[in-house]
């Protein structure tokens, strides 16, 4: 989950780990950029370095956070690949971790894409995937494609070596149709071209593009016709007589519902130009959201919606989001010109896989109910489907 | 009862000849860039020669202000008004350009050739976390340096958090004091020092242990990297402790710019903290996109209580009343729950269609002061635990800044109202 800076798409990847841990699965919330968002958000203490499980979803679901900590992971990566317990130590001494999390190219972007996939990859005893999804929380659009794409980039560095082999098998999973990069966006110009730039890169470097979340819609409070009136762009009003015809015609209605006299200088007459100023307001930024869904619709990506919560985003609030990503089915969904891989010939891909107009595939399984763009085949399957992902070994997906 | 800061005079600040640096500061998605940049137009109209110092991938402060690139040097922007005598430059870093330029300045053209070759430095000079930081510092520094403008405006990095700015000079300076960078390049340099023998054997484990992970290959390049570099690190960390010392010093102001939403409030009280522990001069909180009403007087809930009258008037005129069921006593003033064939039908008469617009416009109404209400919470949370910080207020604009135009009406906002003309 990516976005620009401002767009919440902290709340937006934790509603989204919410809504795919719904009927029983264990998906895995991982935070890079040392934030603590994710535990402010499910207002928990500050996550360790460590997976702990910090919310429950229906039917026994499970949310586990994740606060990937680069130097942490790198001693962890130094004593998983070359069991370097005490070596791994000396080198933090030395101040070789530093060096390595803060100022050598990318290795810090390394080591944190790299436990993701490992935890994407890893399985239990019986060879079951331990999560079924896992959701990352990544760092802004501005710097997502570097981010990601910082394995390619190493392992073209380190051209032998346990590094370069380490960091193909990362860019492997990344690249592959487990993965669906979302982007976050405001129905506002420069989210919405911060966006557009996001995803050309992305598509230009060959990761896999998911859907386009506009996170904090407003409602639209006036109807068209209203909305045409106090914009001024429809002329049936005709002119200044017709503006101060409708002031007064204005006045008189505030009157009778009570807010005071409606001769000038009365108490509901001084209410009518504040009130026409903020219609107008409103009136222009509907127009201007117009334009950017339009923009947003050009992407040719799957768009879900999510309302904006006026008393900002708290616990309740967040579990509504994942309610309505459930009902707007964003969970497993991803742009891909090519039929992804069904592996083991699992039907837990549902929909028009080879669809070949690059229509984007909503892949319906994590307990998404419904799908506002799969084909009704899709929707039909989905409850199979359901069942059968589980026990779909390769089939957990890093929501990235 | 919403609480009090003192009030940011932001003319004042900009007028002082001996304000020399202003630098912005505060989470993404702000309007950190536009501040900086509003405040450029405004100093330059003031009659100050300023130039705007912007990090930023999108290139937003080069469409605001209307040039078509922006490279590593400061270009002077068109339709200025420079009556008062002033004049505004802007520049976006080029980070790589910037780290090239360094490694030319500071060494012999033979070295700096193996340095910009090396494999290692052109990844690390094309951006990886935390380069931009450094470069952020190195290039204020050059402007400073420069001394061909009286006020800089910095517009700081969309890091992770807004305090990677300050902490890129003191992380670049433990990392070259850092015994790593001393191993690295011990090889070159051992030889005859006391102590040889242990470090050497040190060395060679180390040395084993890396090429292990890192692969030979990548190792050598480190190594060859950090050798070419050696002579240009002292140069580094100098400058780096220069600026650092030059963001305390009395002609240099902070801004912290923040929206009033909980995240973005929160992190500028993180940073008033942090400006304070590290004695870095703060002139107080730039508080954008703020709501107000010219109609404060009438409450959200009254507001609500009227529309839902007008509401039930038209419902009642309509000739068929069984096809409209408006619930009665609506809580949620959120709510329009006026079904679409009200407003259709209601139109169709224009007393109706006038009521209709009435509603529309006081529910509009309860909507903005819910927001105002909610700002005002957020904010007076702030103003609590930071009652000693300076606040200007700039309301929203309805939409995106792109002109000069936009960024004088930004301008006039943060000035309190009044025209740029001193």
């Amino acid at each position: 989950m990516t976005g620009k800076g401002g767009t919440g798409k902290t709340t937006v990847a934790a509603a989204l780990a919410l809504a795919l841990a719904a009927e029983g699965r264990r998906v895995l919330l991982c935070e890079v950029e040392e934030r603590q968002g994710v535990a402010q958000l499910f207002e928990t203490e500050a996550l360790p370095y460590e997976e702990r499980k910090i919310a429950s979803a229906s039917g026994g679901g499970e949310v586990h956070a994740l606060a990937i900590d680069a130097e942490l992971a790198m001693l962890d990566y130094l004593d998983m690949f070359y069991k370097l317990g005490r070596a791994g130590r000396a080198l933090k001494k030395l101040g070789a971790i530093d060096f390595a999390t803060t100022v050598a190219p990318g290795l810090r972007d390394v080591l944190l894409t790299g436990k993701v996939c490992e935890a994407v990859r890893r399985k239990d005893k019986a060879g079951w995937p331990v999560y079924d999804s896992v959701v990352l929380d990544a760092p802004p659009t501005g710097r997502i494609t570097r981010f990601l794409n910082v394995n390619d980039e190493v392992a073209g560095l380190a051209r032998v070596g346990p590094i370069h082999n380490q960091a193909q098998a990362v860019m492997r999973v990344l690249k592959s149709p487990q993965t669906a990069i979302h982007l976050v966006t405001l129905l506002e110009e420069m989210p919405v071209q911060e966006t557009m730039d996001g995803v050309s890169e992305l598509r230009a470097a060959g990761l896999p593009v998911g859907a386009v979340i506009v996170n904090m819609v407003r409602p639209v409070l006036l109807a068209d016709a209203e909305l045409a009136e106090v914009a001024g762009t429809e002329n049936s009003a005709g002119g200044a007589a017709g503006n101060g015809k409708r002031r007064t015609a204005v006045a008189k209605a505030l009157s009778q519902a009570g807010l005071g006299g409606a001769r000038r200088g009365g108490v509901a007459e001084r209410l009518v130009d504040p009130l026409l100023a903020q219609a107008h307001e409103h009136a222009q930024r509907v127009v201007l959201e117009r334009d950017q869904r339009a923009e947003i619709a050009g992407l040719g990506l799957p768009v879900r919606e999510l309302e904006l919560l006026g008393d900002g985003v708290d616990l309740g609030g967040l579990y509504r989001l994942a309610e309505s990503l459930r009902r707007q089915a964003v969970a497993p969904i991803r742009e891909d010109a090519d039929a992804p891989v069904a592996p083991d010939g699992d039907d837990a891909y549902a929909g028009d896989a080879g669809d070949a107009d690059e229509e984007a595939v909503d892949e319906v399984f994590a307990g998404a109910a419904t799908a506002t763009r799969a084909s009704t085949d899709a929707e039909a399957d989905a409850d199979a489907a359901d069942t059968e992902a589980e026990a779909d070994a390769a089939n957990n997906e890093p929501e990235v | 009862m919403s609480l009090e800061s003192p009030l940011l005079e932001i003319d004042p600040l900009l007028d002082d000849p001996k304000a020399r640096i202003i630098v912005c500061c505060g989470s993404g998605g702000v309007g950190k860039t536009t501040t900086a940049a509003a405040l450029g137009v405004r100093a330059a109209e003031r009659g100050r020669t300023a130039v705007v110092l912007t990090i930023d991938p999108a290139r937003r402060l080069a469409q605001s202000m209307g040039l078509t690139e922006l490279d590593n040097t400061p270009r002077e922007v068109a339709g200025i008004d420079r009556s008062a005598g002033g004049s505004l430059h802007a520049m976006m870093l080029d980070m790589k350009r910037t780290f090239d330029e360094v490694v030319a300045q500071h060494s012999d053209p033979e070295r700096a050739r193996a340095i910009l070759e090396n494999p290692f430095y052109q990844s690390l000079s094309a951006g990886f976390a935390g380069t931009q930081e450094y470069m952020a510092m190195e290039k204020l520094g050059q402007l400073r340096a420069q001394d061909a403008w009286d006020l800089i405006i910095v517009d700081t990095p969309p890091s992770r958090s807004a305090l990677d700015f300050l902490d890129a000079p003191k992380r670049l300076g433990s990392f070259l004091d850092g015994r790593f960078i001393k191993l690295l390049m011990a090889p070159a340099k051992v030889g005859g020092r006391a102590g040889v023998k242990f470090l050497n054997m040190g060395m060679s484990m180390m040395t084993g242990t890396l090429s292990k992970v890192m692969g030979a290959g990548l190792l050598r390049d480190v190594q060859t990297f950090v050798a070419a570099m050696d002579t240009m690190f002292g140069g580094f960390r100098t400058r780096a402790d220069a600026t650092y010392r030059l963001l305390q010093a009395p002609g240099t102001a902070f801004l912290v710019v923040a929206a009033p939403e909980r995240d973005a409030l929160r992190e500028a009280a993180y940073f008033v903290d942090r400006l304070a522990a590290e004695d870095m001069p703060l002139a107080g909180l730039v508080l954008n996109r703020v709501h107000g009403s010219g109609a404060d007087q009438l409450t959200a809930e009254r507001a609500v209580a009227a529309a839902e009258a007008l509401e039930d008037a038209v419902a009642e005129n309509l000739a068929d009343p069984g096809i409209v069921d408006l619930p009665a006593g609506k809580a949620d003033p959120d709510a329009s729950d006026v079904p679409d064939e009200t407003r259709d039908r209601g139109g169709k008469d224009p007393q109706d269609r006038t009521e209709l617009l009435a509603a529309g416009l006081l529910r509009l109404h309860a909507e903005r002061m819910q927001v105002v209400a909610r700002e005002r919470r957020t904010r007076d949370r702030f103003v609590s635990v930071h009652p000693e910080v300076p606040v200007v207020e700039v309301t929203a604009l309805p939409g995106d800044v792109h002109d000069l135009e936009g960024l004088r009406a930004i301008g006039l906002r943060l000035g309190g109202g009044r025209p740029a003309a001193a």
